[in-house]
């Protein structure tokens, strides 16, 4: 489903983020990268997602080069895909519901289906008490529960998750790791960032280790080793 | 930053209502002066009336730009001559010490203004078939005050218009860079959009449509403005310019300034906001 094909990224003048990486995701996979902050993870997953292009070699998401497609058949891979972000990404000036409905309307869905669909998956999240907050106005915890929430009701083939726990205490760390495992279960593909080693030790999936730009582990149930 | 945006526009539209105003009171003025250019051939005083007529058919036929033709024979001229000067005994007194009607027959020409239509009409009456019968033609005369007047208005003319293009040049880059400040502030929304597949038209629209409401608000404050600047305005500029009201002229307008100011106010918001979201759709 992604493919990285001896993949390098150098930011001028000579600064090597990615260096010859090669690996391949099958849809349905749960793979977690792993590595030292600078490693390469955020530009790996950047490079998914279209915001970055690889100085040789090439991205594939089904077949398509990311690198050469044009912005409209980008834009639809990008629908494709729900990121849940360490940052969050939510749309400040948007309500919980419209954070999660925005998604649903660049998806061309019609507004009855959003008006049931939205607060369903808010009573899901245990956001429904603050449908009409600011994402200001929210925990860390409840923002993140937002952002998943928004990577998900769109049913994505793939999730992309960038240090999802980065800013949770465990709890609710735990809380986000068991629902991407349960996306898995539903034959969802997970791509997992984080240098979160416990997460990774518990989860017993596919762990690609990177450090300084190379990938120096790629085992089917891997471990976190730095 | 919206009041800004806003607040730029309406100094936009002013500007062009303003530019459109000053049209109205050139064009009136210029008009005013046509109106008082004349050109009058007088002919000798023994020449017969219907010698006359026949050099006033011969011009209607040979130059059509004539806008008027009046024939004064000589007691007509001394009829308005007593008429005007009826209360002057001095000047009374020296017409009866002359003893004859001094006055000469003339044809009194208008055209619509144009000093190359005077010209023609004056080569006219130079032919040597005429000479005879015209004893002199005042075009000369005013040829220079002519020439002047409308070298004067031409250069009125095209020194507004270049800096009516200058100015609004300067004050589209000036609301191009006050929505590129409203637009600015939200390029972070903007990225998450894409991000999350959000299409260029459903980014840009939102925008786009915040583009034209600022044009359709500075057009609602611009049209008052006009409406009450030319009602305020209009007895003050009716005493420098008697016949000439810019009220009038405004609701006579009305549908012209509507158009400058609703379609520059919307045109400006609109392409402003679209060139500006342009540079952040291509993340």
């Amino acid at each position: 489903m992604i493919k990285f094909e001896n993949v390098t990224k150098i930011y001028l003048p000579d600064v090597t983020v990615l260096d010859d990486v090669s690996f391949e995701i099958a849809e349905g996979e749960f793979v977690s990268i792993v590595g030292k902050s600078g490693a390469g993870k955020t530009t790996l997953i950047r490079m998914i997602l279209g915001l970055e292009t690889p100085t040789t070699g090439h991205v594939f998401f089904n077949g398509q080069d990311i690198a050469k497609i044009d912005s409209v058949e980008l834009q639809k891979i990008r629908r494709r895909i729900g990121g849940i972000y360490q940052d969050y990404k939510l749309l400040p000036t948007k309500t919980v519901f419209e954070n999660v409905a925005y998604i649903m309307e660049v998806n061309g869905r019609d507004n009855e289906e959003i008006e049931q669909e939205v607060p369903k998956v808010l009573e899901v999240i245990g956001l429904k008490d603050k449908t009409n907050n600011f994402p200001d106005q929210l925990s860390g915890g409840e923002q993140q529960r937002l952002a998943v929430a928004r990577a998900l009701v769109n049913y994505p083939d793939v999730i992309i998750a960038d240090e999802p726990t980065g800013n949770l205490d465990p709890y609710n760390a735990y809380e986000v790791l068991s629902l991407l495992e349960k996306i898995n279960k539903a034959g969802k593909t997970v791509i997992l960032s984080t240098h979160d080693r416990e997460m990774i030790n518990k989860l017993g999936k596919r762990v690609i280790t990177i450090e300084n730009g190379k990938i120096i582990r790629d085992e089917a149930k891997g471990k976190f080793l730095i | 930053m919206s009041v800004a945006a806003i607040f730029v526009l309406v100094i936009t539209i002013s500007l062009l209502t303003g530019l459109f105003f000053l049209h109205g009171v050139n064009t009136f003025l210029i008009k005013t002066i046509q109106e008082k250019i004349d050109i009058t051939a007088y002919f000798t005083s023994d020449v017969l009336e219907q010698n006359i007529l026949q050099v006033k058919d011969e011009l209607i036929k040979d130059a059509p730009a004539i806008k008027s033709i009046e024939y004064v024979s000589k007691e007509d001229a001394l009829k308005v001559f007593n008429e005007k000067h009826a209360d002057n005994s001095v000047l009374s007194k020296a017409l009866t010490e002359v003893g004859d009607n001094p006055f000469l027959p003339a044809l009194n020409i208008r055209t619509s203004g144009d000093p190359a239509q005077y010209q023609e009409i004056a080569n006219i009456l130079n032919q040597p078939q005429f000479n005879d019968l015209i004893e002199k033609i005042d075009f000369s005369q005013k040829k220079d005050t002519i020439e002047k007047v409308f070298s004067i208005t031409s250069i009125v003319n095209r020194f507004g218009l270049a800096l009516a293009i200058l100015l609004i040049l300067v004050v589209i880059l000036v609301v191009f860079n006050t929505i590129k400040l409203v637009i600015d502030a939200s390029k972070d929304e903007i990225a998450t959009q894409r991000l999350v597949g959000a299409s260029s038209w459903f980014v840009r629209a939102p925008f786009v449509i915040e583009g034209a409401l600022f044009g359709a608000i500075s057009f609602v404050i611009c049209f008052l403005i006009a409406g009450l600047t030319a009602y305020f305005l209009a007895p003050t500029l009716a005493i420098i310019m008697p016949g000439f009201n810019l009220f009038i002229y405004f609701l006579q307008n009305m549908l012209l300034i509507i158009l400058i100011q609703l379609g520059g106010g919307v045109a400006l918001g609109v392409v402003s906001s679209f060139i500006v979201i342009r540079k952040y759709l291509k993340a």
